[in-house]
Parts: C-alpha cells; sequence; structure tokens
C-alpha cells in the first residue's frame, strides 16, 4: 500500500516498510501458487493448511478405547509449537484425537465444547456417546466439503456406546466416516495401521495391555519415520469403570524412549 | 460508510480462504452385484473401504436394509453415501409418519431417483443399486447413474468392479449369446444367484484392488432378508 517504489524492502523476503510478514497461506497477488513461486520455496505443502498437526492413531481394547498423538504442532517443516496436546477429553464417554490444521481443530473443540455445556444443563445424568458425536461431525465437515470450503482436519473419536461397548471412528474433512478397531490418520495410517493389524488377533479382541502396547511401538515408528512428529505424545484411555459410568483421562505426556546407537552405523547419506 | 467494504482493503484479505484447490470427491472403491429372481432378489457387496492405495477398513457394510423389503447397495465417495442413505431413511420415515405403511420398492427406487437428481449440478458421486420385493411380491433390481438416472432390471453389477462383472451376469443369469431354446432355460433358483454372485465377488477381487476381504449376501424375499457372509482376498 505505502510501497511507492522509492523504500527498498527492509530485508530479504521480508515485509516492506507499511507491509505485513508473508505468512504461508497469504498470498498479495490472490494466487497461492504464484506466491510460492515468487518465495523461491520448495517444499510441497498444501496450500490450505496453515498450522498443522500429524497423524493419530485409535486403538479399540476390549473394555475401552487408547487414542494417540504426538504433541508437536508444525508451522509448514518449522517445529512450532511442541506441546500442545491433541488428545481431548470431550466428557465421560468420549475422547477426540485431531489431526490436520490445528485452527480448524481449535474451531471445531469450541464448537463441541459449547455442545457439552448445553448438554450439561439439561442435567438429566444423559451424556453424549461417541456415535452421536461422529455423526455430528460427518454432517459439520459434509456441509463446509459441499459449499467447498472445508474444514481440513481428521478426527478420531471414540469411546463407549450407549450398550456399554467401545465405538472407535475416523471422520474426515469430507466427512467420510468408519468404524473399526483400529483407525489412524496420516503418516500413521501407512506406518501404525499396518503394524497394528498385524498383532490382531482373529478371535478376540485387544486387551488394554497389548493396545498400550501397541500404542507405545507404533508412536515410537512414527517418531523415527515421520519427520513431523515428535518424541513426546499423550494418549487418551476411555474405559468402562461399572454398568452405569466411563472413565476419560488424557494421560501423559510420555516419552519415546529413543534408541540413537544404531546411528553410527548408517552408512552412505 | 457503505463504500468501504474489504476490497478496500486488500491487506487483510486473506487469500485462499475458498481453498479453490480442494476436491470434494474422493473413490472409496467398493462393488456391488444385484440379482433379480421370480420371488427373491439376491445383492451382495464388499466389505472393504479403501482411497488410492490405503484400505480404510475391511469390514464397512455397503448395504443399507430401507424396509423389510428393500435393501440398497450403495458405493462410491463414502461420504455421499452415508449423506444420501441417511436421507433416504428420513424421507421414508417421513412416508410411513403421513400415510401410515411402509414404502413399497417400487415407490423407494423413484423416490431415490429423484433424491438423486436434486442434487444434478453437484451430484452425489456414487454407484447405487436397489434390489428388492416389489408390490405384487416379485424380485425386482433398480440400478442409478450418479444423477439419478434409474432402470428396472434383472442383473446389475455397479461400483469399481461393476465393468468387469456385468458380462458374467449377462451370460450366467440373462443366458446371453448361449444359444439356448426358450424351453431349455432354467428357471434362476436361489442358490443358483447366490452362488453366481460369490463368484463374481471371488473373481473380481482378483483384478480390482478396491474389491476384496469380504462380500455381504442379503437374499430378500418376502417373509424377510436372509444375511451371509462369505471370505475373499484381503491383499
Amino acid at each position: 500500500m505505502f510501497n511507492n517504489g522509492i523504500v527498498q524492502p527492509l530485508w530479504y523476503n521480508g515485509p516492506s516498510p507499511g507491509q505485513f510478514y508473508n505468512f504461508p497461506g497469504y498470498a498479495n497477488n490472490g494466487n497461492m501458487k504464484q506466491c510460492h513461486e515468487t518465495n523461491n520455496s520448495d517444499s510441497t505443502r498444501s496450500t490450505a493448511m496453515i498450522t498443522t498437526g500429524s497423524s493419530v492413531l485409535g486403538i479399540k481394547f476390549d473394555q475401552g478405547v487408547l487414542i494417540a498423538a504426538d504433541t508437536l504442532v508444525s508451522y509448514g517443516s518449522l517445529s512450532r509449537f511442541q506441546n500442545i496436546d491433541r488428545i481431548f477429553k470431550i466428557n465421560d464417554n468420549i475422547i477426540m484425537g485431531g489431526g490436520g490444521d490445528f485452527a480448524d481443530i481449535q474451531s471445531i473443540m469450541r464448537s463441541i465444547d459449547q455442545k457439552m455445556i448445553e448438554d450439561q444443563c439439561y442435567a438429566d445424568n444423559i451424556a453424549m456417546r461417541p456415535k452421536a458425536l461422529a455423526t455430528w461431525m460427518t454432517r459439520v465437515l459434509y456441509n463446509r466439503r459441499s459449499r467447498m470450503n472445508p474444514l481440513f482436519i481428521d478426527v478420531v473419536i471414540g469411546g463407549i456406546d450407549e450398550n456399554n461397548e467401545p465405538y472407535l471412528a475416523n471422520v474426515d474433512l469430507r466427512g467420510r466416516a468408519f468404524s473399526d478397531y483400529v483407525v489412524s490418520t496420516g503418516f500413521a495410517r501407512h506406518l501404525a495401521l499396518p503394524l497394528v493389524r498385524e498383532k490382531k488377533p482373529a478371535d478376540r479382541d485387544f486387551t488394554l495391555e497389548e493396545a498400550s502396547e501397541l500404542i507405545r511401538q507404533c508412536m515410537e515408528v512414527l517418531y523415527y519415520r515421520d519427520t513431523k512428529n515428535s518424541s513426546q505424545y499423550t494418549v487418551g484411555v476411555c474405559k468402562v469403570k461399572d454398568s452405569t459410568s466411563n472413565q476419560c483421562d488424557v494421560e501423559g505426556p510420555f516419552q519415546v524412549d529413543e534408541k540413537w546407537s544404531f546411528a553410527k552405523m548408517v552408512k552412505g547419506y | 460508510m457503505s463504500f468501504l467494504s474489504i476490497d478496500h482493503f486488500s491487506d487483510y484479505k486473506v487469500h485462499g480462504a475458498q481453498r479453490p484447490d480442494f476436491s470434494p470427491y474422493e473413490s472409496n472403491g467398493g462393488s456391488i452385484v444385484a440379482i433379480a429372481g421370480d420371488d427373491f432378489a439376491v445383492i451382495a457387496a464388499d466389505t472393504r473401504l479403501s482411497s488410492g492405495y490405503s484400505i480404510h477398513s475391511r469390514t464397512q457394510t455397503k448395504l443399507f436394509q430401507l424396509s423389510p423389503l428393500t435393501v440398497l447397495g450403495s458405493t462410491g465417495c463414502w461420504c455421499d453415501t452415508l449423506s444420501l442413505t441417511s436421507l433416504m431413511r428420513v424421507r421414508m420415515q417421513m412416508y410411513e409418519h403421513t400415510h401410515l405403511r411402509t414404502m413399497t420398492t417400487d415407490a423407494v427406487a423413484q423416490m431415490l431417483s429423484i433424491t438423486m437428481y436434486n442434487r444434478r449440478f453437484f451430484p452425489y458421486y456414487v454407484s447405487n443399486i436397489l434390489a428388492g420385493i416389489d408390490k405384487n411380491g416379485k424380485g425386482v433390481v433398480f440400478s442409478y447413474d450418479p444423477i439419478g438416472h434409474c432402470e428396472n432390471a434383472k442383473c446389475r453389477a455397479g461400483g469399481t468392479a461393476g465393468p468387469l462383472l456385468q458380462p458374467v451376469l449377462d451370460n450366467q443369469i440373462q443366458l446371453k449369446n448361449m444359444n439356448l431354446d426358450e424351453k431349455d432355460k432354467p428357471i434362476l433358483t436361489k442358490e443358483r444367484a447366490v452362488s453366481v454372485a460369490s463368484d463374481t465377488f471371488i473373481s473380481a477381487a482378483e483384478r480390482d484392488i478396491y474389491t476384496g476381504d469380504f462380500v455381504e449376501i442379503k437374499i430378500i424375499t418376502k417373509d424377510g432378508i436372509e444375511s451371509m457372509t462369505i471370505n475373499l482376498r484381503k491383499d
């Protein structure tokens, strides 16, 4: 606005005096791709996502569900916020893990928190169940995608349903939803999901011990192989307490026990 | 001050908020086969939900029982399938409350066509096949295109392996190119329909990466719906 051609840029790639810094997703010329080209950026991140959370992994066991995610929220390839909990306790029946654009996660969490306040205001001892929340999420996300203005998120919703059975589901940015004994988002879909499926006994559910050991192993694999993962993670646990009540907690942060002794053996890079 | 709009403050406009590079559609794979007999209908669908090379779930049913005599099979963009089937359920419930009876399969078939055409210019990206017993007690199959064209058929294959399976059904169920006299043509039995349906899926799982894991078969008769599951390749 104030750049009349006389004022020189203050520093390389920085804003001119009176102008703003060139944030990701913000283009002066209105074209994201050109914005990238003029920045000589060789990153191929999506132009739509700005602050992003990486994978979420959820595993169902005989008495409940576990959902895990690391505590990193990235800004492009910068590990910008390193201590953010991406697992949320919704109520005593539901936990949720969120991946994708973290601003969109925070936005949907504000709506969910408001829903839970309304739910509590009835004071009828009936709390929302995970399937109801997952279905509501599909409607919100589907309507946003139909207006071509999606929330760039991929969430895992788990908890205990009205029959005291564990429930675990995934809802993505288009409103695609499904329920399974293991669901994941992001890189965990490629790295962690096969590890969990491999260990699944055909005739029974996982036990809590098996599920938490799998979570530990998978978070370790994700930390080693996904560049946008940190070594710190939190785990949401939702389990049946007794016939009338359930318990949800977000535990951690836990630390991946890193073993780098093999690093000196690696040659050829 | 009405002349001051966001257009006058270009610095504050967040470009890309509309996210023009986003695609609202995704193919989640899956196949359906439906066969109509004299007094029964058989409909089968695999249970794999995938996108690209990822398998999201191996146990996702694609058959939706809309009434005691009507089953809808739906594949394609799974989020559209979810929306369409729940909208169908709502409208069928409204019909039931208004007219105090369950919708017939023919009425559901017509309504599905209209519901789909309502989104003519932003279609539900789904391949639908409706199977059931009509008001005369006969087995019927209706197939649809994504914008709501409806066709009554004797047998139909749809979804990712649809083009692979349809010629097999034409030959084995409708006995096309068999050079049989009318009197030599056998009457289609339930057992024959089920075995052809399961065989087509076993073959499709060999060649189509989006079809596999399990095939769920529903046999619809006036007395109710019988359900069975058969294993398919899981790779």
